[in-house]
């Protein structure tokens, strides 16, 4: 699958948020006051590891099993009304 | 056991009783609130944040001037408010518009606005917009609005954000707030009012002032009042945040300050009971899409259930107790647009001084006339 147009793997079974974690540890997202966030409690409660998946913005990158072919982009601040995140 | 004494006591911690501890405070009184037990119904925890004047006293011209008159006085109390606390309220007062799905209803309610108009003269301004005049100057409004109205002089301010302030300036201005003091009882003689608390203390006062929403259902009896007030539930969703603003404030659909919207309006009768039902949700979230076809894929991220204070007519209560001199009653649906006034004059009228407000028009005695007449 792609992160922010670049490629990265993960192992079946994997949720979208191990796989970025594992790619690079660095922020998923920035929140309306730009401050980073990044995947914390890995079991769907703490809204931080929110991602872009195909398009649909604000999705639990813990709670999303990783597919071939994703397309993940990280959240620079909030989504937009047509559902994309300011870039 | 604690007895202890103060000027006068206010029953009721939310924005009520908060703005109405300001005034007296404001006015050189001593002032001690007791708020409720957190698992008491709070009105000020669960609501819209609206300041608004489009249709309130459309049948009651002494409602629409109080109004009128709070919604005028709000830039000037959130400054002070502010000012006492350091938060900020985020008031914006640019506003407001109702949307109508249907002919009637919009009907209705613009011939409410013209009533109200004619009470208030130059003091409220409306515009009644047709369905496709709307969606000429805001291409995003759905075909199935039919109408809106508009008035410029409606705002809102973030609802959690002025509890809190109003916590901060009461003791900013040397108030007492007694926490988790949920009034059981009270009783009153010619050496003040005593109070039993659920927890086994009592407190004192010289004067009392039940501003305690839906608590006053059972204390208004026991301090000689005779309006009863219930409880009407409204839900509400709370959506994700977006990173643009709407380009409008309604009745029923408002962003907060931080992005989220806050989608409700919604009236039931169910008694004490505040549970969200999934009926209620969709057609709310139905409206809202309705309204805006483009938050079609907006996710709701929290919904609740509220009860608002309402009395028999719906229109605020200031009475002044017949058995029991010193106890008073502040009652009333809209706590937030009202603050200025709860903060500022009503303050005179406990006092009874020679400036205090003529409420007349708002005694509890309509309630025993109306039904006869």
């Amino acid at each position: 699958m792609t992160l922010d147009g670049a490629p990265i793997e993960a192992l079946p079974g994997d949720t979208v948020a191990a796989a970025v974690l594992a790619h690079s540890g660095k922020a998923f997202r920035t929140t309306a006051h730009e401050t980073p966030r990044a995947a914390y409690c890995m079991m769907g409660v703490c809204f931080e590891c929110l991602l872009e998946i195909d398009g649909k913005a604000n999705v639990q990158g813990c709670m999303t099993v990783a597919e071939d072919g994703m397309v993940v982009r990280r959240q620079n601040g909030l989504r937009r009304l047509n559902g994309d995140t300011d870039e | 056991m604690s007895t202890k004494t103060s000027d006068i006591t206010v029953i009721g911690g939310g924005v009520v009783g908060l703005s109405v501890a300001i005034g007296l405070l404001r006015a050189g009184n001593r002032v001690t609130v007791l708020d409720g037990a957190d698992g008491d119904p709070r009105a000020s925890q669960g609501n819209f944040g609206l300041v608004w004047l489009q249709g309130k006293g459309a049948s009651y011209a002494p409602y629409a001037h109080l109004t009128s008159e709070a919604v005028s006085g709000w830039p000037e109390f959130a400054s002070l408010i502010e000012d006492l606390s350091g938060v900020n309220l985020s008031l914006d007062q640019s506003g407001g518009y109702e949307f109508f799905t249907e002919e009637a209803e919009f009907r209705d309610f613009a011939a409410d606005l013209k009533q109200q108009q004619q009470f208030l003269g130059n003091h409220f301004s409306f515009e009644t917009i047709q369905g496709d005049d709307l969606r000429r100057s805001h291409p995003q409004i759905g075909a199935g609005v039919v109408g809106a109205t508009f008035s410029a002089l409606d705002g809102h301010v973030n609802p959690l954000r002025l509890l809190k302030a109003l916590k901060q300036a009461v003791a900013a201005l040397g108030g007492e707030i007694v926490n988790d003091a949920h009034v059981t009882d009270v009783s009153g003689g010619s050496s003040g009012f005593d109070f039993s608390l659920r927890s086994g203390a009592h407190h004192g006062a010289d004067r009392v002032v039940l501003a305690a929403g839906l608590g006053a259902a059972t204390l208004a009896e026991r301090l000689g009042f005779q309006t009863r007030v219930r409880p009407q539930r409204g839900e509400l969703l709370i959506t994700e945040k977006l990173s643009e603003r709407l380009p409008f404030l309604s009745s029923t659909i408002r962003q907060t300050d931080e992005g989220g919207l806050q989608i409700g309006g919604t009236k039931a009768d169910a008694g004490y009971d505040d549970s969200e039902t999934l009926d209620v949700m969709a057609g709310l979230a139905q409206h809202a899409v309705t309204v805006l076809p483009t938050l079609h894929d907006l996710r709701v991220v929290r919904a609740w259930g509220a009860l608002r204070v309402m009395s028999p007519d719906g229109h605020p209560v200031y009475a002044r107790s017949s058995t029991l001199p010193g106890a008073y009653l502040v009652t009333c649906h809209s706590g937030v647009t009202l603050a200025p006034f709860h903060g500022g004059a009503l303050a005179q009228w406990i006092d009874d001084t020679t400036d205090a407000p003529n409420l007349g028009a708002f005694d509890e005695d309509r309630f025993t006339l109306s039904p006869a007449a």
